[in-house]
């Protein structure tokens, strides 16, 4: 046995131990890699955010100062956005895009080594920004000037993390792009890719439009803090307002970086458990193309109330709900694709009816937003707290946890506890709508965010809120322990053992051989 | 050797002497920025770390090349990451002419449209802003800037002169064309130099210097990284590395260098002429 398990070692020809994972070249190593990365930062940036609802547990100052509160908030967002949710899905991408392209590994295989460790030292400056002087970055994740010409040294730090992070997204989105229009096993024509890929060749280019946008922003930034430019400045002729506009120009395309792959996770899961094909899938396709164009049209619905041109509201308010239609599209696609199949709610499958259900309330609190009127009276308040996090935990974060549930049995060979799973499943939706469901309450009362203390008219819902967050947090220490249990063990899951799965990952043993497809598939 | 399938390489340590190097030159750029004397050691530290990483895997890819490993799938790879990459460096590029734009047409102008804030502020560009008292003389387009205009343009001439000669095997014509390219390339920069040495503003000149001194900056940065990479593909062409039919590392750099160039006509025309 022992002797077996060591020559399967020397077949793999990888070096083992710490240098196996610093050196890999393997598509699957670098994706498990990205996975682990991402859950170590959302157990950190969730534990920030009990730290926010422990404070606005009851109003008045409790735990924090205001200063250490902002930190919080800020940090939250940063280390969600560029440490949990886009590393999980280039890990998704890792792992999924050459299995179901039927490719050897991607096309950059050293590449893609760099852009994940370039991703664990970002991290480190950014986390150690906590112990600069003067504490880390508090002026929120949207990096505004002047706050973030005026601060501390941190503030650098995040500046630097930010540019760093962005050369792994752009080396990254080089390597998706190639590895899909190069690499794909001969007769799968772009029509026939599954979903997920396609998804993720769109996501990769807006990756690739707009990290460049950011860096050039946060290069403005500190040039702005140190060498004395004025870009942000109006005395010397600059404008803080182009800060944003530079920003959200990368920041809402961002915002479908970050879904894009989810519809992608769930146009894959939904059909699996539906028994039957994805209903409309060119449908799916062009609208996955028009969301990506117009997410580059409707980046100034952020800034409605800096005193815009009246021109340019309406512009933006238009352009807005314009993706409301393709949304929609993909919405009714995933209903229709339901319609009379043979549905079992197996763990992916609920998480992936939850997210339908959920990410819908998220796109119609957004539509509210669009509208300028309303928004101006919504502007910073809890309402938009409670849409994006609608659109990025119950869409975003809910369909990862859909993926890692579907693909876990493929990657390890093991089913995971079903019975855990379920309980997962439960708690997380519960405690999320208790969390999140309120805030639209506050915002509508005219709540502001990013305050740590509130008037006493709000405190009933904060302490729900509170309350289901604690319990939300709590679930994810259910859902590591699920993952670690399946990894180390369980039921033998099989080649296949989802029954209406259909892509090419399927049709390789469970866990696939370390070099998958060595030789392509050939698709009929 | 044989190339039928696509080349994978086995695990490398590169890639996380790049990630190191990256790391400490940002560590220590934040340290120099705080005045700590550590700071410029650590970025000297880094950019060796860089430096020799960049040698190191460079050289196995092009070990690799010249061994034979590389299919025509392996070369349309690196030709589709050439082209995003350069892509990318565009709209790095299109966010600072944003910038320019944004300032010229909308936050200028209004600026001129306050009367309480700043009374009597001539709305005019190039302008150091309403808050500066700063009289300086913006560089003029039809000085140094046309003859780098001139000499970047025949440096792209020039580029593709070489690779004719790369195409039909003429070793002298390709020698001649690569070293007349890096030769205007320099020129350029040092023109380039000789024109901020006598620039009466800087970058604390208002948004017109800080627009100014940014988009001019990283095009000469870009065109002193696109030099040196010419530099090492003369080295090549000289150590016999290209074949008429085998030469992307070429194209990838002549690519690269017209991309430089485009970027420099967009400049003359925005920030130097109208």
């Amino acid at each position: 046995m022992t002797t077996l398990a060591l020559h399967d070692h020397h077949a793999s020809g990888h070096p083992n131990g710490i240098v196996r994972w610093l050196t890999t070249t393997n598509h699957k190593d670098i994706g498990t890699l990205y996975l682990c990365f991402s859950f170590a930062m959302f157990l950190i940036a969730g534990g920030l955010a009990m730290m926010i609802r422990a404070e606005l547990f009851q109003p008045g100052l409790q735990l924090f100062q205001p200063n250490v509160f902002n930190q919080f908030t800020t940090m939250h967002g940063l280390i969600m956005i560029f440490g949990a949710i886009m590393p999980a899905f280039v890990g998704f991408a890792n792992w999924q895009i050459p299995l179901m392209i039927g490719a050897p590994d991607m096309a950059f295989p050293r590449l893609n080594n760099w852009s994940f460790w370039l991703l664990p030292m970002a991290a480190l400056l950014l986390l150690s920004s906590f112990f600069a002087p003067g504490g880390a970055a508090a002026g929120g994740w949207t990096l505004y000037p002047p706050l973030y010409i005026q601060g501390g040294p941190a503030y650098d730090m995040t500046i630097f993390a930010l540019h760093i992070m962005g050369v792994s997204s752009i080396i990254g989105s080089i390597n998706i792009i190639t590895t899909i229009l190069n690499m794909r096993a001969p007769g799968m024509t772009l029509m026939k890719m599954p979903m997920f890929v396609w998804t993720w060749l769109i996501t990769a280019y807006l990756l690739i439009a707009v990290m460049p946008v950011l860096a050039s922003a946060v290069t403005m930034l500190l040039t702005d803090r140190h060498f004395g430019t004025h870009f942000f400045d109006a005395a010397g002729g600059g404008d803080p307002v182009m800060f944003q506009h530079l920003f959200w120009f990368f920041g809402h395309p961002e915002v479908y970086i970050m879904i894009l792959p989810a519809f992608g996770i769930l146009s894959t899961i939904i059909p699996t458990f539906s028994r039957k094909p994805l209903f409309g899938y060119p449908s799916m396709v062009y609208a996955t193309a028009s969301i990506a164009l117009l997410s580059f049209l409707v980046w100034a619905h952020h800034m409605f109330t800096v005193g815009l041109p009246a021109a340019g509201e309406l512009f933006f308010m238009y352009t807005t709900m314009l993706i409301a239609v393709p949304t929609g599209v993909k919405v009714f696609n995933w209903i229709a694709t339901m319609w009379r199949g043979a549905i079992t709610f197996e763990t992916p499958m609920l998480f992936a009816v939850a997210v339908v259900c959920l990410f819908t309330i998220g796109g119609f609190s957004g539509l509210v937003l669009a509208v300028v009127p309303v928004d101006i009276q919504l502007q910073d308040t809890y309402y938009v707290v409670a849409h994006f996090h609608y659109v990025l935990f119950s869409g975003a974060a809910m369909s990862i946890m859909a993926a890692v549930y579907f693909w876990l049995p493929k990657w390890t060979g093991h089913m995971y506890d079903e019975r855990l799973g379920k309980w997962h499943f439960w708690l997380t939706t519960i405690a999320f709508n208790v969390t999140f469901f309120p805030m639209h309450f506050l915002g509508l009362a005219g709540m502001p965010r990013r305050i740590p203390d509130y008037a006493m008219q709000f405190a009933n819902f904060n302490m729900v809120s509170s309350i289901g967050a604690f319990v939300l947090g709590a679930s994810q220490l259910l859902f590591l322990y699920t993952v670690v249990k399946c990894i180390r063990g369980g039921a033998v899951a099989g080649d296949k053992p989802w029954d209406g799965a259909d892509t090419l990952e399927w049709t390789l043993s469970s866990p696939p051989p370390y070099h998958s497809f060595e030789t392509a598939p050939v698709l009929r | 050797m044989d190339n039928s399938r696509y080349y994978l390489p086995a695990p490398s340590w590169w890639p996380i002497f790049g990630s190191v190097a990256l790391l400490a030159l940002a560590g220590g750029f934040v340290l120099l920025l705080q005045h700590v004397a550590a700071g410029p050691y650590l970025m000297l530290g880094g950019a060796l770390v860089l430096a020799y990483m960049l040698i190191g895997w460079f050289g196995a890819v092009i070990r690799e090349s010249t061994s034979g490993r590389f299919n025509k799938q392996v070369d349309r790879s690196y030709r589709w990451g050439m082209i995003w990459f350069i892509f990318s460096e565009v709209m790095f590029f299109a966010a600072l002419f944003g910038a320019l734009f944004y300032a010229r047409h909308f936050s200028v102008p209004w600026l001129g449209q306050t009367p309480l804030l700043w009374p009597g502020y001539d709305a005019a560009w190039p302008t150091a802003g309403p808050g500066s008292r700063a009289q300086f003389t913006p560089m003029a387009a039809w000085g140094i800037p046309a003859v780098n205009t001139l000499i970047l343009l025949s440096s792209g001439a020039t580029v593709t002169w070489a690779h004719w000669g790369m195409k039909r095997d003429h070793r002298l014509q390709l020698k001649l064309g690569l070293a007349l390219t890096i030769l205007l390339g320099a020129s350029f920069l040092l023109l380039q130099a000789h024109e901020y040495l006598s620039a009466d503003f800087g970058l604390n000149t208002g948004i017109y210097g800080a627009t100014f001194f940014l988009l001019t900056g990283f095009h000469g940065a870009h065109v002193t990284l696109g030099a040196i990479m010419l530099t090492i593909i003369l080295g090549r062409v000289l150590a016999g590395h290209f074949s008429s039919d085998r030469h992307f590392a070429f194209e990838a750099v002549s690519w690269y260098w017209h991309f430089v160039d485009v970027i420099w006509l967009l400049l003359f025309v925005f920030v130097y002429w109208l």
